[in-house]
This record gives C-alpha cells, sequence and structure tokens, in this order.
C-alpha cells in the first residue's frame, strides 16, 4: 500500500488524455467562445448577446452602470460555468477509464507485466479508485479555475478597450470562496460515487470481453423485469425502493454533484434549469449544505455497497488474467 | 534432490489443473534447485505455460506448491520481489515511456537499480522519451530484458521471450542473459520452441507432455543416459533388437536414440554422437498429435 502515490502517478500517465487534455480543451472551448463572442460583439455592435452560459452584454452593462454586486454575480457564475463543464467533461472520461482501467491490460496482456512486478492486486484497484475519486477531479477543478483566470484577464483587457475598470467587477466576484466550495464538493461527490466506482471496476475485472455491454445492459434488462413485474402484479421494487434511482446511482453517480438533485443528470441540469440565478446554485454549494448530505443514509448505503463491489473487484483481479480476445 | 533443503527453489507436489476436460497439470510434482537453468519443453498445450502461471500466482490449482518459500496463490506481490517474469514480447504497456516504465519499477521494486538499467539500455538504441508503442519487437525485449536485468531477483521464469525476434535478437538475448545476468545465486526457468538456440546453456532439463513429466534429469545425466548411435544398414537389425526409442535415417545410414545401454554394446554397432535436446524431444514426443 505504500506504492499508492507511484501506482496513481502510473494512472496518470496512462490516462492524461483524459484527466488533463480533457479539461483542458472542454474549459478551453468557452475560452475560445468568449474571444469569438467578444470579437463579434465589436463587429456587430453591442447586440450580439453572446451568451456563453452568462451574457457578456448583461455583464459589460452591469461593469458600466457601476453594479458591482451585479456584475461580481456574473462572474461567480461563470466560475461555476468553467466547473460545470469540466464536470460533465469528468463523466465520460471516468466512466469509460473505470470500464477499461481492469479490463484494457487484460486485453492487451500487459497485465502480465504489471502482476510482474511486487504490487499487490488491492494496492492496484485501490489506487484506480482513488485516481477517479480524487487525481481527475482535482485536476479537473483545477484546470477549470486555470481557465477562469485566463477568462478573467479577458474580461478586464475588454473592458478597458472600452475605457471601463473591470477590477471592482472582479474584486466583487468571489473567486476563492467558489474555489474553495467546488473542491469541498470532492470528498462529497467521491464518496457519492462509489457505487458506481464500484460496478464499473467490478465489470472491468470480471468480463472476459465487453465490460461496456454487461455493466450498462444488467441494470437496463433489471428495470425491464421490474417494470414487467409490476405489470403483472407481483412483488417489485417501487416506492421508497425506486429501482430506477438505484440502478442511475450505479451508472451515473460518478458524475460530480449528482447528489444535488434527485436525478443523475446533478449539477449541469441543475444550471441549466436555474439559469442565472445563482443565488440557489451557489447556496446548494454551500459546505454546510452539502455535507448535510452525510446525515442522510442514502449515501452511506451506496458507500458500503461500492466498497462491497470493490471487494468484489479485487478478488477477480487476483483470479482473472484472460479475456476472449 | 539435494540434501540442502533450502537450496530448493521451487518445490512442487503433485499439481493439478484442469481447464474443463482437458488437465493441463496433472498430478506433476517436481523440484527445481538453485543456480540451475531450466529448460521446461513440451508440445503446444502441454502445460508448460499453466506450470508457469502457477509458479507465478497468477493460476489457481490444486496440490502443493512452493516458490522460494512462499505460497504463489497467496502471497504473490511479496514473491514477486524475488521473482522477475518475461511472458513473451507483447506484454509491456504499448503507452508507457521508456523513462515512466524505469521509473515505475524503481519505484515498487526494492531490488531494482536504475543505473544498472540504464547501463544496459545504453548498449542499445532505446531513448528514454521512447514509448514502447514506437519500439520494434526486439527493441521492446531488450528493454524487458533490461528492466529485468537490472532486478536482484532470485528467481527469473522466462516463458517464449524470444517468440518472433530474428536471430540477432534472439543471440544477442541468451548471451547478455548469461554473461550479465546469471550466477550461482540465481536461477532460471526458460520454456521454448528454438530448443537448439538454447540447449547448450541448459543445466536440467524437464519435458512436459499432455500435463505429465515425461522426463526429468541434469544435462550431464543426459548425456550419460541417451546416446545416438549411426549404424550402417548391416547392423540395423543388431540395434533393433535394443529397443532404440527412435530411428532415423540419413545419408543410407539409421541414426538410432538408445535409453539407458551400456556404451560399450553402443560402440559395437557404430559411430557415438550426444544426442541433441530437439532429437531427444522428437523421440519423446512421438504421437502426441496424433
Amino acid at each position: 500500500m505504500n506504492n499508492i502515490p507511484l501506482l496513481l502517478k502510473r494512472e496518470y500517465w496512462e490516462h492524461r488524455g483524459g484527466f488533463l487534455w480533457t479539461p483542458f480543451w472542454m474549459t478551453a472551448s468557452i475560452l475560445i467562445f468568449t474571444l469569438l463572442g467578444i470579437v463579434s460583439a465589436e463587429v456587430l455592435g453591442s447586440n450580439a448577446h453572446v451568451h456563453v452560459g452568462f451574457s457578456l452584454d448583461e455583464l459589460r452593462n452591469n461593469i458600466s452602470a457601476n453594479d458591482l454586486a451585479q456584475a461580481g454575480n456574473a462572474l461567480d457564475m461563470a466560475q461555476l460555468v468553467f466547473g460545470g463543464l469540466a464536470c460533465v467533461g469528468l463523466f465520460f472520461v471516468l466512466f469509460f477509464y473505470l470500464l477499461g482501467a481492469l479490463y484494457d491490460d487484460r486485453r492487451d496482456r500487459s497485465v502480465l507485466f504489471w502482476k510482474s512486478l511486487p504490487v499487490s492486486d488491492t494496492a492496484t484497484v485501490v489506487s484506480k479508485a482513488l485516481s477517479a475519486m480524487l487525481v481527475a477531479p482535482v485536476i479537473a477543478f483545477a484546470i477549470a479555475t486555470a481557465a477562469y483566470v485566463v477568462f478573467l484577464v479577458l474580461i478586464v483587457l475588454w473592458a478597458g478597450a472600452h475605457g471601463l475598470n473591470a477590477f471592482p467587477a472582479v474584486f466583487a466576484a468571489h473567486p476563492l470562496g467558489m474555489l474553495g466550495r467546488l473542491v469541498l464538493t470532492v470528498p462529497i461527490n467521491a464518496m457519492w460515487a462509489l457505487p458506481a466506482i464500484g460496478w464499473l471496476l467490478f465489470w472491468s475485472a470480471y468480463v472476459r470481453s465487453k465490460p461496456f455491454l454487461w455493466a450498462v445492459l444488467i441494470p437496463f434488462f433489471a428495470l425491464i423485469a421490474n417494470w414487467w413485474l409490476g405489470k403483472l402484479g407481483a412483488p417489485h421494487f417501487a416506492g421508497d425502493l425506486n429501482l430506477a434511482a438505484i440502478l442511475g446511482r450505479l451508472l451515473f453517480s460518478i458524475a460530480p454533484g449528482s447528489w444535488m438533485g434527485s436525478s443523475g443528470a446533478g449539477i449541469l441540469g441543475n444550471h441549466v434549469r436555474m439559469g442565472l440565478d445563482n443565488d440557489h446554485v451557489v447556496s446548494s454549494l454551500d459546505p454546510s449544505h452539502v455535507y448535510s448530505l452525510l446525515a442522510e443514509p442514502n449515501i452511506w448505503i451506496g458507500a458500503v455497497a461500492g466498497v462491497a463491489l470493490l471487494v468484489g473487484a479485487i478478488w477477480f483481479r487476483q483470479r482473472r488474467i484472460e479475456t476472449a480476445s | 534432490m539435494s540434501a540442502n533443503a533450502n537450496a530448493s527453489i521451487v518445490h512442487a507436489r503433485r499439481l493439478s489443473k484442469a481447464y474443463g476436460p482437458v488437465k493441463a497439470l496433472d498430478d506433476v510434482s517436481f523440484e527445481i534447485e538453485s543456480g540451475r537453468i531450466v529448460g521446461l519443453i513440451g508440445p503446444n498445450g502441454a502445460g508448460k505455460t499453466t506450470a508457469l502461471k502457477a509458479i507465478l500466482g497468477l493460476t489457481d490449482f490444486e496440490g502443493e506448491l512452493s516458490v522460494l518459500g512462499f505460497d504463489p496463490r497467496t502471497q504473490r506481490a511479496e514473491l514477486m520481489e524475488q521473482v522477475c517474469f518475461i511472458a513473451d514480447v507483447a506484454v509491456l504497456p504499448r503507452w508507457i515511456k521508456v523513462s515512466e516504465a524505469i521509473e515505475f519499477v524503481a519505484g515498487v521494486h526494492p531490488r531494482f537499480s536504475p543505473d544498472k538499467c540504464n547501463a544496459f539500455l545504453a548498449h542499445t538504441k532505446i531513448q528514454p522519451s521512447m514509448r514502447v508503442r514506437e519500439l520494434s519487437k526486439g527493441m521492446i525485449v531488450q528493454l524487458h530484458l533490461a528492466l529485468v536485468m537490472a532486478i536482484d531477483a532470485r528467481l527469473l521464469v522466462l516463458d517464449e521471450p524470444t517468440l518472433g525476434l530474428d536471430i540477432l535478437y534472439r543471440k544477442s538475448f541468451y548471451e547478455s542473459l548469461l554473461s550479465d545476468y546469471f550466477d550461482e545465486n540465481k536461477t532460471i526457468i526458460v520454456t521454448t520452441h528454438q530448443v537448439e538456440e538454447i540447449e547448450h546453456i541448459l543445466t536440467d532439463l524437464v519435458f512436459i507432455r499432455d500435463g505429465k513429466i515425461a522426463l526429468s534429469a541434469t544435462m550431464d545425466e543426459v548425456g550419460e543416459r541417451y546416446a545416438e548411435v549411426m549404424v550402417n544398414p548391416d547392423k540395423a537389425a543388431d540395434a533393433r533388437a535394443l529397443k532404440p526409442l527412435n530411428e532415423r535415417q540419413i545419408f543410407g545410414k539409421s541414426i538410432f536414440l538408445f535409453d539407458g545401454i551400456e556404451r560399450a554394446r553402443l560402440a559395437a554397432l557404430g559411430e557415438l554422437h550426444k544426442p541433441s535436446v530437439a532429437d531427444l524431444f522428437v523421440a519423446t514426443m512421438k504421437g502426441t498429435y496424433a
């Protein structure tokens, strides 16, 4: 287990594309759109209605009207958009990372190399779970923050070109507080995601081929079977034991912030619905709100199930080397 | 069997492993002592790889097996501090950089010397910034060998390590192994189909067939036990009366392979030779695929 830092580094080496470049390009895309928006706003006059998660025009109006509180809120919202977009990328990256983590090296037989080294299978599986729980999210938030800083520079320069001083607006925003709130969601996200992490790693260690089909089709057929049993009037999951929610947890709880709503879509769905109602988003990211989740049995039951699935993944990692191909 | 029990590196009693109806290992017992180079030779599907996997803790099995005093089934991580393993050319992860591979092995392996590894690599065209996927098959095996030779391990297991390599790489592979790696404190187990290329380096020979040990002997014993005689046609009938293991024709003469017949009697029949491992193997495995 004292190899864990190096094992995490190994995961990063292998998945630099997902862990580093995916959030990089996703947040860079907002910067590119912002730049395009600024350019088109300049060319077409002020009626460009450029909207990159929030309205650039509105921001400029707020700054020129000296409505600093509004401008600061708009910037806070922009910071959330950067974080949220990194989280969307993170969901897809983690989903396929976890499905392949204990399968791809068996398929290309490099598992024989890893197993020729004095690293226990437990340490291997734990390092993969920790990469998904902590390493990838921290990298994603770091990149989102860096992109937001670049964004602030763009805004200040743009406002400056119009003779406006954007610094009071920047000082009215709460970049550090927002960053703190985002970072504080990482442990809760990780704990909430445990069932999905366990589920995906379990199939990754177990299957001889096609981990995606197993991991996705089994919940899907379970849902159909449950619905059918319900139609027949036979005992089935209903009411509080909402099977769709349970199975949704298994597949989608790696989406950061998915604990916010009852549905899996989580943080992004909330963003879209709430638009600029940033008080709501900001308050739902309030640590006292976030950590009140720990008072609910839901997260604990999921964590226990996730750990059990991880133990299963370790058991199969010790025994299964061959794949069908 | 040595009187000194500590000298035994691998101790296997009644190993069995079945894949469905096929017995890959059928009640096999053997002993491998320290300081030996053991050739594990058998036809395809005879159970060589299964035996190696059992030794390396990569498969379940029935029976009793201890490797350097460890149970490979439950103590693989501890065992791997003392054991190195090259499966075949294709098992280094293709995405890894040479420098990353060295850093990783150095970090997890207490007996690995990066300096030694880099010294081996200095004799090759491999650069630290290269990725495995950019290397040729021969270079990949050079890298793997450099990683493994820089580990001061007691047991090295090689499963078809030179499969698919050209003869230059194959020769230099075994030459470096002998001159830069092997000593009396190390033990090597090797399987290969290219028997001719390794027979001069082996100290022990194990033939395996249908999950059973068909022959287990030191090379000295093999030399004493088996003899090949080139016999003229007029004495061929006498030779056949001695129940040879095998008979083949060459330039109008018959070559007979005998097991455990006195040298003097054989010498009367014709010219004596030490049989090659390959010929011995073919004779022992007759009818395997029939």
